[in-house]
Parts: structure tokens; C-alpha cells; sequence
């Protein structure tokens, strides 16, 4: 064998980055081994169920708990009023806004958190909650953002009634939360002012609720002898949820334990803290027994985290060659009655401003107004990092707007504006430095392997016959790996990301993160990205999150930044530890730490291929015999502040047909290009990418959380609210460009979500291109066959 | 998502499980798939006291022909239905039908008694036995009786059953010779209920229509046959423009309810656009073009 081949071999067995190795994960998953909240079972452990109101706006006449109360097995009744004497009856918020934990005094949306049945298991805690009698009197419904701020409009939250400040800066009018302003608004008018074109749109991102298999819950353990409480948790954010409930309770941290088992999906729902957290744990320190809660599915729907509801107008200045001179925009956001936004805290339009996109744009401005409405709180980024689905959804509209009205191919007017490669690091006119990217060739690449030339002529011929086809680009950067700290905290913690690495005696080695995996692989990809820097094989390298007794402290996982932030962690450990085992490896090699180097899972002396000491033979000396004056053992621990966030992109291309009798879509090629730089585990890679996907044609298709006008709302199971099986999923085709990210250690940037963010848009250009040609430039999501229909009825093809 | 109590009854026979109904008449309700019941009974819409559950009555299970009917046993499972070989050879409507039925899971113990027995106007099984012109056995403490399929939709979950009767058997003729059929059904999703479809039975003499039965699911309250399209077409040579004139009397007789499917006009097109095909298809089958 010669010594190329030999590296070559003990690279692969590593199975380290590059390697489309499966997922350590999945033999547990595949056979119904997971661990979830709701597969653990403490002795003694009581069920918590949620007394809820059918009413948006009420007031809360009375409560009766009586008959509840005499119901056998029911073991408390809990409400406001006894929460309150704890100063837990409202709490704090990600956005510096408070949230009743139970109604107190009045509900604010339909299914709202009145009082919890706590009973011995969960079928006698539903008929107690039953027999919960609330007396309410309804007060008038305020649904329509557009309306929140009337004069006579109805008043949401009478707590802030006269408070000038909801957390977020100065606001208006009693239901207004805040104003959220960047760019140059002057430099901005006057670009529209001297524009020789200009296009203005409406961009709507409706409500929708981000979905994972797994509801929310918590079991809560509280033991009253040593003052601990342990609590079992679906949280993407154990470590800040072990903070927020020390900052609640005043338990000290040491003593309060969140763990997150196996995470059925999370995609942004499993974020924030929810009332029915908060009350399973009071009542376990009460009652002084574990106490469980789990939602069904239609409470998930109906009251944890919706995603989205943003009521932009768009606008961009350009000039008569189609380059983009300004972007103006300026939305409503819905947060509903609380201002429960998931977002580092200072950012409450969380990173809108990425909305320049792919394209060099001189000057832009965008604001955001916030209100509240009767409806759940919220929002969440679903599978996206914070408000960036929005604002990809916005210019990526916009530019095919401007496109249809100077007559340009779409795919053109992209090349007339991308960012050139040349220009990286890039200043975006909103403040950001994108780290990487070279998008033309990542286009050309796309538009031959989908013959768009022949696609449209294909379509020119369809439109002659009265048939409709539409092509969609979408061709997207996104902001993703939260985040520096000087710029992201949350609640004043930055957010930074952590590994320890142990190595043990016998060269294995076990690693644990403060980020938590709900699917994406972490087990896999982290012990690659070891095993390539240590040497050591990733079968060997065993990874654990989700236990804050025991993983560092971490923000968690949303926002793509497990990879950025995280992975880098986990690589500048690995590199700590091999600089040790490198002055261990010179001096079991009698050599100076200078005069070896490293190959593949050994250390060799410069020149004499001979001379080698593998990690494995490092990692046993590091228990015995190490040079004089260093310490034992081979761990460390590493907390990355990321210097800047990573710019993943991708090119994507969409063809629907679409049925002119009945409305219904039919995807027939989805191609999808995506960029996140070096890739660790390529099909990891591919099946974020297919899920991301997936929940793309969800929300851009189907999915919307709707009320009528006294906001009722309506289709919250999953019989309306669409998850498409693999039935309605199109067929996905994956493609990529690496261009490495300057700054990560790896060169790597975040993609689970850049399928979402990317696709959503990508759907819409599609559908809305089948039209073109009719002269539309906009139809609202989701792109249901009646809402298709529509459009084509208005529009008289139909006959 | 959790039911009341219950008490739970599962006799063998079906004389036995009609003295339980008798005894708690109107607190007690019939157990068949439970693929309707159990979702209302866990929203708790519906509170039954006793549930009957006729699984183990083997009588009511099965697809037989007898003097020359298909006979099917109410319990009978949509699955059945659509692996069963007589249906495919001599109405074929009704495994195709079946295969649009929710999902595998729902199919796998869903029974066509008490997808017909629901009275829900969504629910398939309804049209096409008006469009089949099925005679429905129910028995009671008093005996047996046969309903037609036309007299036992009386309105949304309402139907001629008495809260102490079963309905055993269904019994539907075979196709007939130069007949053909055929279901449109336009869903959102796999495992859907109709936004609108429909079902027709023709049957054609070279190009010229003999008879025609044409029926709809979802588009009033409940499953209806619309005759005047019917009329349109029987006697008449077959055109596009008669099937369209047949489908526009469709879109006349429906009266949809609002719902996330759709309003009322979009439904009630699709109405129109599911029996325009479904015509076609059916002529095409019969032998037509
Ligand atoms: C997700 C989902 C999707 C669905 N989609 C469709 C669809 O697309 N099309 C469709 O047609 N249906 C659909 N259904 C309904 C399904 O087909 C049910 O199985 C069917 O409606 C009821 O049959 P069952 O055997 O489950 O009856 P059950 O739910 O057990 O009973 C229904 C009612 O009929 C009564 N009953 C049952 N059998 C008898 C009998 N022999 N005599 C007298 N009364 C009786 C019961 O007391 C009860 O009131 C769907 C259901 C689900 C859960």
C-alpha cells in the first residue's frame, strides 16, 4: 500500500468530516427506543390538565373549582389567584414583555391557560378539568392587525393601559407594542424619488404554527427534602430555561436540573417557556410530587408558538435596466396578546434586516410595527433563523415584481444584481458583513441542469393553448448562527455556544454541547467533526445535550446556529486537546513539540515516517505519562463567541402545473442548489434539506392559522391544518457549491433552514409566474386549490 | 382529547347486542370502526354512557352474492371492500370508491355501516349508495326492515336508524351489461374528506344514454342525487356540451356549507367540474366515447 492510500484509509475509517456516514441516532429512533418528556415516569408522579377558554376576549366572572375539586383523584385546582401570592400569576417574556401564566382577571385569546387540573393520571385530570365552572363575560374580539390601532379599537391588555413602553421602546396607542426602524429612512425617499421605475407589493406572511411530531410538556420534579427541583423538558434551550426558572423561583441555579431527552422536531415551537411549564413545576413544589404536562395536539396548535404574521408592503427603486436602486418596506407584525417574540432580546424585528438579500443594494429601509390582537402569542422563527423567512420572502417577491414590470427575464434581473464574488466581505446597506458568497456560477449551475431556456418556451407554448405552468427562482442568502455577543443575549446572556471533550485512557472519547438536537443529527455530525480533528474513529465519540447538570452552558438550538456556533465549539476543543496531545506525543517521541506533526490520527517526527505515536497511544499516556509540569488527563472545555454570523445561500428552481378547473398545484421538478460552505455530513445535509423542504411546501401550499371575526379559531387539528404526507410531497432534486465560511474554524456555515427560508418563496414565484402572463404580480398565501381557484376564476381561465 | 367514562359492552350476536340497546336506549351508541364516534367521543361532542361494541358479530362481517344481489355485511372494513374480487368484477364503483377513503389506517377498520350509518354528509359511502340504488337491512327488538338508500339520509348525522336498530346488510344489484361508473372525488390531502364529489351510474346504448344516476357528497347536507341532471342526459345522445349542461344542473341543486375547503361558489363549481368528469369517465367505461 503506498503511503497516499494509507492515509486515505485511515481517513475513512474515521468516518470524519466529509463523511456521509448514517446517523448514530437512528437504530434508536427507527425501533421505538427514543426517550421523550412523555416516555418518563416518575414514581408518585401526578398529571397536570389545562382548564382553557373558549373565548378570545372575556372577563373572568368567577371561577368555581368545587366539583373539580371533589372529583376522586383530583389532587389540586390551580388559578391566577393562586399563583399570585408567588408573584408567578405573570411571567417575563423573550421580548421584555410579561405573559399571564393563568388568565388573571380576563382572557386574550381563544384557548388561553384559565387553571390546571392537577390529578393522579391524566384521564381523571380531563374530567376535572370538566368540571372546572368558569363564568365569563365576552368583550368584543379585535382580530384584523390593520385594526388594532383604531380609536374604538378594543383594548387588549388593560395591565399597560397609561405604560408608554411595552418592553421594546415607545408605543402609540394601548395596543401597540413597538416601532422598529433600520436604514436610512431620507437616503431611502430620495432614491424613490429619482427612480426612473418603481414597484410596490403587498408581502403577507400569514400565521402558521410550526408542527414537530412531538407536542410540548414538562415533567416536573421538585424534591423537598434537598430543595431541587429536576425538570424534563421539550425545550430547544435547556440551559436558558434552567436560568429563567432560577430568575422565576429564586431556586438556586445548582439546584434546579433541565433535561431534554430526545426532541420530537422543535422548528422554533420549543423555544419559548409556557404556562403550562410554569404550572406543573409550581404544583410539584406544592404538592411536593412529580407532576406531568402534555399538550394534545390541539392545544400545540392552538396556543404554543405560531410562526410568522407579518403585514408588509414591499417596494423596490430600480432603474430602467432592472438594478436595484433602494428597498422601502414597512409591515404590522401580529404578536397576539402577548409579546411572547423569540428573538435575541434587542432585536424585536429579530434579523429583518438581512431583507437586502442576494443583491448589492445601495440603500434601504424597513419598519416594523408590532400590536396585539386576540390571538396566542407568539411568534416563533419557524425553521428559520429570527423574522428571516419574512424578509427572504420579501425581496425575493420583490425582484420578480420588478422583473414583470420592466419585461425582464427573472432569472436575469438576478444576474444584473447579485452581490459579485469579488465584493466579499460584503457591507449590506443594513449593517450586516456577509462572510461569503459567489451566487452567478451557483445560478448558471441551476438554470442548465433545469433547461430553464427550454422550460420557457415549454410554458410560452402551455400559455398559447390555455394550459398554466409556472417557473419560480428563488436565489437566497440567509443570516443564520446567532450569535456574536456583542450584538445577541438573551436575557442578557450572549450567545455564545459550548463543547467539553473528555478523551479517555483507551483513545474513545465522549463530548457534550450546550446546544440540543430535536433531529438534526447531532450525535453524528459533532463526532465527526472530532474524529477528523482527533483522530479518532466518530463510532467511538459519544455526544450528550440536553442535561444542564451535566453539558456546559449552551443557548440551544434554533437559528442554524448549531453548526456556526456549536460546531465551532466543538472544533476549537478538539484543537485544544490535540495541542496538548501533540507535547505529549513529542515527548513520548523524545522529540520537541515543534518537530512533529500531525497525519490523519497520528503524531509523526518531521521527516521519519517511523517515528509516530497514534492519538490512541497519546491518549493512554495522558493518564501516565505526561512531561514534566503538565497536567493529567486529555479534556477541555470551549466557549465560542462566534466573531460574525455565517451567510449560507442557495438557488433554487420550481416548476407547478397547475389543473385550471379545479385550482390544485402540482410541483413537478423542485431543484434546490444550497451553499452552507464545508459540509461534514452530506446526507445529514440532504435530509435537512428534504425536510426543510417539506415544511416549505407546507407553509407556502397549506398551512394557516386563521380565526373568524370573534376569534374563534379555526382547524387547529391536523384534519385542516396541513402537514402534507409523502403522498402530497413533491420529489426533491439537491445540488451544491461550497464556499467556505472565512471565519469558522470549519469553514462551515448553518442549512437546516435554508430549505424553508429559500423554498417558501421559491413556491410562491411559482405559482404566482403561472400568471404572469395575465398581468398578476401577487397572490397571498397558501396557495390552497380554492385559493388557486380563485385566481384563475377572477381571471376567467376557467372556461 | 379524552373521553368521558364509558362502560363498555361486546356482545357475539346481534339479538344480544339489541337488548343492550334496548335496555339503555338513547344512552347507548353502536361501536363499528369508531373512526367517527371516537374523534367525537374524545372532543367529548358526543358523551355515550354504553358503548356497543359489534366487532365480534361475525354475521355482519362479509361479501356474499345471493339471488342475485351483492350482499354486504355492514361491518365489513373498507379494505375489505377494496380487496374483495366479486366487488371488483361486479361493482367495481365501490372498491375504487373505497381506495379514496381517508388512509390506510382508517380503511383498515372503518366499515361501510357505519360510514353510511354516520349520516355525515363528508362522508363517500352515502352517494354511492344513492348512485347505486342500495337497500339498506336494519334490525330492530321489532324485526327487520329494508330502507332504500333514498329514504335514509334525512338530514346532517340523521338517517332513518332508530337508536335501538343495526343496520346488518347492505345489498346492491351488479353492474348491468353497457354500464359504467365512476367517483370524482376532489380532496386537499390524502386522508381528506371531499371538497366536493361525485358519483355516476350510466348506462349507454352505442352513443345514446339509457339511464343515469348522478350523486354528490359534500355539497349539501347531506348526500344527494341531483335528477334533473340526471335528466338531462338520459335518452339523449352524448355530448360535451350535454355533459356540461348535465354538470350546470349539478351546480344548481348544490347548497355547500362553508368551511376551510372552500365557500360555497368554489364548491359548488367543483360540484360541477367532479361530475363533469365523472360522466366521462363513466361513459368511457360503459363502452362509450
Ligand atoms: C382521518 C379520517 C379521515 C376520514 N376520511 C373519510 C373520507 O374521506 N371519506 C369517508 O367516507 N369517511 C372518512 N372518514 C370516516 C371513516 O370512514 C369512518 O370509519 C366512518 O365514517 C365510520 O365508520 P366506522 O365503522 O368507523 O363507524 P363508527 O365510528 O364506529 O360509528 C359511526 C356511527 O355510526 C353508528 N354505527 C356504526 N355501525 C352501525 C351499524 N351497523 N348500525 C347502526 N349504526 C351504526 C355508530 O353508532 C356511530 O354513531 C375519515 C375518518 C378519519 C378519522
Amino acid at each position: 500500500m503506498s503511503a497516499a492510500e494509507d492515509t486515505l484509509e485511515r481517513q475513512d475509517q474515521l468516518q470524519g468530516i466529509g463523511c456521509s456516514r448514517k446517523r448514530k441516532e437512528d437504530p434508536r429512533f427507527i425501533q421505538g427506543k427514543g426517550n421523550y418528556v412523555d416516555d418518563v415516569k416518575l414514581p408518585g408522579m401526578l398529571c397536570g390538565a389545562i382548564v382553557r377558554s373558549p373565548f378570545a376576549h372575556a372577563k373572568i366572572v368567577s371561577i368555581n373549582k368545587e366539583k373539580a375539586l371533589a372529583l376522586p383523584g383530583v389532587h389540586a385546582v390551580i388559578t391566577a389567584d393562586d399563583l399570585k401570592p408567588l408573584g408567578l400569576h405573570w411571567m417575563p417574556t423573550l421580548a421584555g414583555d410579561t405573559q399571564a401564566v393563568l388568565a388573571d382577571e380576563k382572557v386574550a385569546f381563544q384557548q388561553q391557560e384559565v387553571a390546571m387540573v392537577v390529578a393522579d393520571d391524566r384521564y381523571i385530570a380531563a374530567d376535572g378539568a370538566e368540571l372546572v365552572e368558569v363564568e365569563y363575560e365576552v368583550l368584543p374580539a379585535l382580530v384584523d392587525p390593520h385594526k388594532a390601532m383604531d380609536d374604538d379599537a378594543p383594548i387588549i391588555r388593560d395591565d399597560l393601559v397609561g405604560k408608554d413602553e411595552a418592553g421594546q421602546g415607545k408605543r402609540t396607542h394601548n395596543n401597540h407594542i413597538f416601532t422598529w426602524d433600520v436604514g436610512d429612512k431620507d437616503a431611502t425617499d430620495r432614491a424613490f424619488d429619482n427612480a426612473e421605475v418603481t414597484v410596490r407589493e403587498e408581502i403577507l406572511n400569514p400565521r402558521v404554527h410550526p408542527s414537530p411530531l412531538e407536542t410540548c410538556g414538562c415533567v416536573a420534579s421538585f424534591d423537598k427534602i434537598n430543595g431541587a427541583l429536576t425538570v424534563y423538558i421539550t425545550s430547544q434551550a435547556p440551559h436558558i430555561v434552567r436560568t429563567v426558572i432560577t430568575l422565576l423561583s429564586g431556586i438556586a441555579e445548582s439546584k434546579v436540573r433541565v433535561i431534554s431527552p430526545d426532541i420530537g422536531g422543535g422548528f422554533g415551537n420549543k423555544v419559548g417557556v409556557y404556562p403550562g411549564y410554569v404550572v406543573a413545576i409550581v404544583s410539584s413544589i406544592v404538592l411536593g410530587r412529580p407532576v406531568k404536562w402534555i399538550e394534545s395536539r390541539i392545544d400545540n396548535i392552538s396556543t404554543t408558538a405560531f410562526a410568522r404574521d407579518y403585514h408588509g408592503i414591499g417596494e423596490l427603486a430600480a432603474d430602467k435596466n432592472g438594478v436595484i436602486k433602494a428597498l422601502r418596506f414597512s409591515a404590522l407584525a401580529d404578536h397576539g396578546a402577548f409579546n411572547a417574540h423569540a428573538q435575541p432580546t434587542k432585536w424585536p424585528a429579530g434579523l429583518f434586516s438581512i431583507c437586502t438579500g442576494s443583491y448589492d443594494i445601495p440603500v434601504a429601509y424597513a419598519r416594523v410595527d408590532g400590536v396585539y390582537t386576540n390571538k396566542a402569542p407568539g411568534g416563533v422563527a419557524y425553521r428559520c433563523s429570527f423574522r428571516v423567512t419574512e424578509a427572504v420572502y420579501l425581496i425575493e417577491r420583490m425582484i420578480d415584481v420588478l422583473a414583470q414590470k420592466l419585461d425582464i427575464d427573472k432569472a436575469e434581473i438576478r444576474r444584473r444584481n447579485f452581490i459579485k464574488a469579488e465584493q466579499f466581505p460584503y457591507q449590506s446597506a443594513l449593517g450586516w458583513e456577509y462572510d461569503s458568497g459567489n451566487y452567478l456560477p451557483a445560478l448558471e449551475k441551476v438554470l442548465e441542469a433545469c433547461d430553464y431556456e427550454g422550460l420557457r418556451k415549454e410554458q410560452a407554448e402551455k400559455r398559447a393553448k390555455g394550459e398554466l405552468m409556472g417557473i419560480g427562482l428563488c436565489t437566497f442568502t440567509e443570516i443564520v448562527g446567532a450569535g456574536p455577543s456583542k450584538a445577541c443575549d438573551v436575557l442578557g446572556v450572549g450567545m455564545f455556544d459550548s463543547c467539553e471533550i473528555r478523551v479517555h485512557p483507551t483513545g474513545s472519547a465522549i463530548a457534550r454541547m450546550g446546544t440540543i438536537t430535536q433531529g438534526q443529527g447531532h450525535q453524528t455530525t459533532y463526532a465527526q467533526i472530532i474524529a477528523s480533528e482527533l483522530g479518532l474513529s466518530s463510532d467511538d465519540i459519544q455526544i450528550e445535550e440536553g442535561d444542564t447538570d451535566t453539558a456546559p452552558y449552551g443557548l440551544g438550538t434554533y437559528g442554524s446556529r448549531s453548526t456556526p456556533v456549536g460546531g465551532a465549539a466543538t472544533a476549537m476543543a478538539a484543537r485544544t486537546i490535540r495541542a496538548k496531545a501533540q507535547k505529549i506525543a513529542a515527548h513520548l517521541l523524545e522529540v520537541s513539540p515543534d518537530d512533529v506533526e500531525w497525519d490523519v490520527d497520528r503524531f509523526q517526527v518531521k521527516g521519519n515516517p517511523d517515528a509516530v505515536k497514534t492519538m490512541k497511544e497519546v491518549a493512554w499516556a495522558a493518564y501516565n505519562n505526561v512531561p514534566e509540569g503538565m497536567e493529567m488527563g486529555l479534556e477541555t472545555v470551549n466557549y465560542y463567541d462566534p466573531p460574525n454570523f455565517t451567510y449560507p445561500f442557495g438557488i433554487y428552481l420550481c416548476v407547478v402545473d397547475i389543473d385550471r378547473h379545479t385550482g390544485e398545484t402540482s410541483i413537478r421538478r423542485f431543484y434546490a442548489l444550497d451553499d452552507c460552505g464545508n459540509r461534514i455530513n452530506p446526507m445529514i445535509i440532504e435530509g435537512q434539506i428534504h425536510g426543510g423542504l417539506n415544511e416549505a411546501f407546507a407553509v407556502a401550499m397549506g398551512q394557516l392559522i386563521s380565526f373568524d371575526e370573534d376569534g374563534n379559531l379555526q382547524g387547529n387539528s391536523l384534519m385542516d391544518y396541513f402537514i402534507p404526507t409523502f403522498v402530497e410531497t413533491p420529489h426533491w432534486e439537491t445540488d451544491y457549491t461550497v464556499t467556505p465560511s472565512p471565519h469558522h474554524p470549519l469553514g462551515a456555515k448553518g442549512v437546516a433552514e435554508s430549505p424553508h427560508v429559500g423554498g417558501i418563496p421559491c413556491f410562491s414565484n411559482a405559482v404566482i409566474d403561472a400568471f404572469a402572463h395575465k398581468g398578476v404580480t401577487h397572490v397571498n398565501m397558501p396557495h390552497t386549490a380554492f385559493n388557486v381557484w380563485k385566481t384563475i376564476h377572477q381571471l376567467g381561465l376557467d372556461n | 382529547m379524552i373521553p368521558p367514562s364509558f362502560q363498555y359492552h361486546a356482545p357475539s350476536s346481534v339479538d344480544d347486542a339489541i337488548s343492550i340497546l334496548t335496555q339503555y336506549g338513547d344512552e347507548a351508541k353502536i361501536l363499528a370502526g369508531g373512526h367517527s364516534l371516537l374523534p367525537m367521543m374524545k372532543l367529548r361532542f358526543a358523551e355515550p354512557e354504553h358503548l356497543v361494541d359489534i366487532n365480534n358479530i361475525d354475521s355482519l362481517k362479509g361479501i356474499r352474492e345471493e339471488n342475485g344481489m351483492i350482499v354486504i355485511g355492514a361491518m365489513t372494513s373498507e379494505s375489505a371492500l377494496i380487496a374483495s374480487a366479486l366487488l371488483q368484477e361486479k361493482c367495481p364503483l365501490l372498491p375504487e370508491a373505497a381506495k379514496l377513503i381517508a388512509d390506510p389506517q382508517v380503511r383498515n377498520r372503518g366499515t361501510i355501516g357505519g360510514d353510511i350509518a354516520h349520516g355525515d354528509p363528508g362522508n363517500d359511502h352515502p352517494a354511492l349508495m344513492l348512485a347505486l340504488d342500495a337497500r339498506f337491512t336494519l334490525v330492530g327488538p321489532n324485526g327487520s326492515r329494508e330502507v332504500e338508500a333514498s329514504d335514509f339520509f334525512l338530514g346532517t348525522f340523521y338517517t332513518a336508524l332508530e337508536a335501538d336498530e343495526i343496520m346488518t346488510e347492505i345489498r346492491i344489484a351488479p353492474q348491468a351489461a353497457n354500464t359504467g361508473a365512476s367517483y370524482h372525488k376532489l380532496k386537499r390531502k390524502t386522508g381528506d374528506f371531499a371538497t366536493a364529489a361525485a358519483a355516476v351510474v350510466i348506462e349507454m346504448s352505442g352513443d345514446t344514454c339509457q339511464s343515469a344516476r348522478i350523486s354528490l357528497t359534500n355539497l349539501a347536507a347531506t348526500a344527494f342525487r341531483a335528477t334533473e341532471a340526471e335528466a338531462v342526459l338520459v335518452g339523449q345522445t352524448i355530448s360535451d356540451e350535454l355533459i356540461k349542461q348535465a354538470a350546470a344542473k349539478v351546480m344548481e341543486a348544490c347548497d355547500p356549507a362553508e368551511d376551510l375547503r372552500g365557500d360555497a361558489e368554489y364548491k359548488t363549481h367543483m360540484g360541477g367540474e367532479m361530475t363533469r368528469r365523472a360522466i366521462k369517465d363513466a361513459i368511457k367505461r360503459a363502452g362509450g366515447n
